[in-house]
């Protein structure tokens, strides 16, 4: 049915007191953070936080001012070939077919015909093989966004770096990408460090929520407030008060927690 | 992009009208003011409002045509103005190319250069030309260097405006994806800024054409701009008119050139 996902080699994440500061300004302090091969993390916090931040320090888009990040035992120091983001937005490059941009995530050094038919197979691991040849602007956002996961896919990544991947796709395109994703992660195996404001988002495809937030009254600058265990099965009541005691803690009080059936008659 | 999309106004129903029918009205109607202003011509040079001298009608112009043709000196007189033209400009827009490259990626060398390069883009065409003749004399050198200078300043201004101006995200993009320097500039960059690229090699060049005429008032003794200021001395102004149309004709097929280059190579880009 589905194309064959191969060669993905699961990487493990460690941080360890990381912080990140711009200028006096404390974004990340004391953060840390062990990521098993083939773990789904969700990065869970309010917008601003900077758990954006953090993914990109994994990605080795940006620099920690202190601490260290290490992808599969190795120190990240710069682009990372080890990990592939998605970002918020598809970001493809207008010019370019679907199939050309998802072949700038796989290796320069291969052959044209390669590249090509490469290309083509990650393109139907999203289901969008029959629109090769279409241009961005061609295709629906939520079509872009899936491009974009073939391009990351691509590029057979030990980390992939999700960074708000759904944020701007409507509910129902969301379900569907989040569906994909589940997908592919239990396919490929891969680890997935996902960034999202989105409670059931996160309790939905992550094994571990991860909420990061100031301390209260503590020191300046973001760090872990609370690691979070999904179990795999999760029955509704139980994902109910997980989900209300996440949004408390992320200062969204809840009340929706199932009352006690008589007085709900 | 945008040029592309405006030629190609393609996104309306074809209402029964096939596009060869629509590119026939697009042409017939670009001729409707030559013809008219031709007819207006030579109804005030047959009127007697001008003198001959003055105004010499159309047929004189082209029998001024059929004799440089028979002297053999037109295609003097055209092929070393295009000569210098196409010298000049591959000079001038490769400079521009490469210094507008520099001056859009690098704040250091914005900073360096950007205030300078725009001080001397302010200075007219002919105030260089007492400056070059001095420096290089009256050959083919600072005839073509005046062409390239001209050509420069389009060049230069569009490519530094828009790299400056590239999407960050498409850049973060790439060196997410382990693009840097060269291949960060090659695959991400310069195709993003590409219809700008164009504009700015189709306007250098016909700024080259603005400065070909200031060229050739430096004491040549060839071209187009010779032909006009000889003319102008001499009195022929059916020459002078002549001189003129070369010059309009010319320049309006250099672009069209140009133009379909950029369809060829935008078409495929957005």
């Amino acid at each position: 049915m589905s194309p064959h996902i191969a060669g993905i080699a699961p990487a493990g994440v460690s941080l360890s007191d990381v912080g990140r500061a711009f200028g006096a300004h404390v974004v990340l302090r004391d953060i840390d953070l062990e990521v098993a091969p083939g773990e789904v993390v969700a990065l869970l916090g309010a917008s601003g936080c900077g758990k954006s931040t953090l993914l990109r320090l994994v990605g080795g888009l940006d620099h920690a001012t202190s601490g260290s990040v290490k992808v599969d035992g190795a120190e990240v120091t710069g682009i990372d070939p080890r990990c592939a983001v998605v970002f918020q937005e598809p970001r493809l490059l207008p010019w370019r077919t679907l199939a050309a941009n998802v072949a700038l995530g796989l290796p320069r050094d291969l052959p044209r015909s390669e590249r090509a038919a490469q290309a083509r197979h990650w393109l139907g691991v999203v289901e969008l093989e029959r629109f090769e040849g279409h241009r961005p602007r061609q295709v629906s956002g939520g079509m872009a966004q899936r491009t974009a996961l073939a391009r990351a896919l691509a590029r057979r990544p030990g980390v992939l770096l999700l960074d708000e991947p759904f944020a701007a796709l409507d509910a129902l395109t969301r379900l569907r990408m989040q569906n994909l994703v589940e997908e592919v992660q239990r396919r490929a195996g891969t680890t997935i460090l996902l960034v999202t404001h989105d409670v059931d988002e996160a309790l939905r495809l992550a094994d571990r929520i991860v909420l990061l937030a100031a301390e209260p009254g503590g020191a300046p600058g973001t760090t872990v407030a609370a690691t979070v265990h999904v179990p795999g099965e999760l029955d509704p009541a139980d994902a109910a008060l997980l989900r209300d005691d996440l949004l408390t803690r992320l200062g969204v009080p809840q009340r929706t927690t199932p009352a006690p059936k008589e007085t709900v008659v | 992009m945008s040029t592309v999309t405006t030629a190609r106004p393609a996104a309306r129903p074809a209402a029964g009208r096939p596009a060869s029918r629509r590119r026939l009205i697009t042409v017939a109607g670009g001729l409707v003011l030559p013809v008219a202003l031709l007819a207006a011509w030579q109804a005030a040079a047959s009127t007697g409002v001008y003198s001959v001298a003055q105004l010499p009608p159309p047929l004189s112009v082209a029998q001024a045509l059929g004799e440089l043709v028979d002297g053999g000196l037109l295609w003097q007189h055209i092929a070393i103005s295009v000569q210098r033209v196409l010298i000049g400009f591959a000079a001038g827009s490769a400079l521009g190319f490469a210094l507008g490259a520099l001056v859009g990626l690098s704040a250091t060398v914005r900073t360096l250069l950007a205030p300078s390069i725009a001080a001397l883009r302010a200075v007219p065409s002919l105030a260089w030309v007492p400056l070059l003749v001095l420096w290089l004399g009256i050959g083919e050198g600072p005839k073509i260097t005046l062409v390239a200078i001209g050509s420069f300043f389009p060049v230069y201004t569009t490519l530094s405006a828009a790299l400056a101006h590239t999407d960050p995200h498409l850049v973060e993009l790439g060196r997410a994806y382990g693009l840097r320097g060269a291949s960060l500039l090659g695959r991400i960059m310069l195709p993003g800024v590409a219809p700008s690229i164009f504009s700015g090699l189709r306007l250098g060049l016909a700024q080259g054409w603005l400065f070909l005429v200031a060229a050739e008032l430096i004491a040549s003794s060839m071209g187009l701009g010779f032909l006009l200021t000889d003319s102008q001395n001499t009195g022929r102004t059916d020459i002078l008119l002549l001189a003129i149309l070369l010059l309009a004709a010319l320049g309006k097929t250099c672009d069209v050139l140009l133009g379909l280059v950029e369809r060829r190579v935008l078409r495929t880009h957005s």
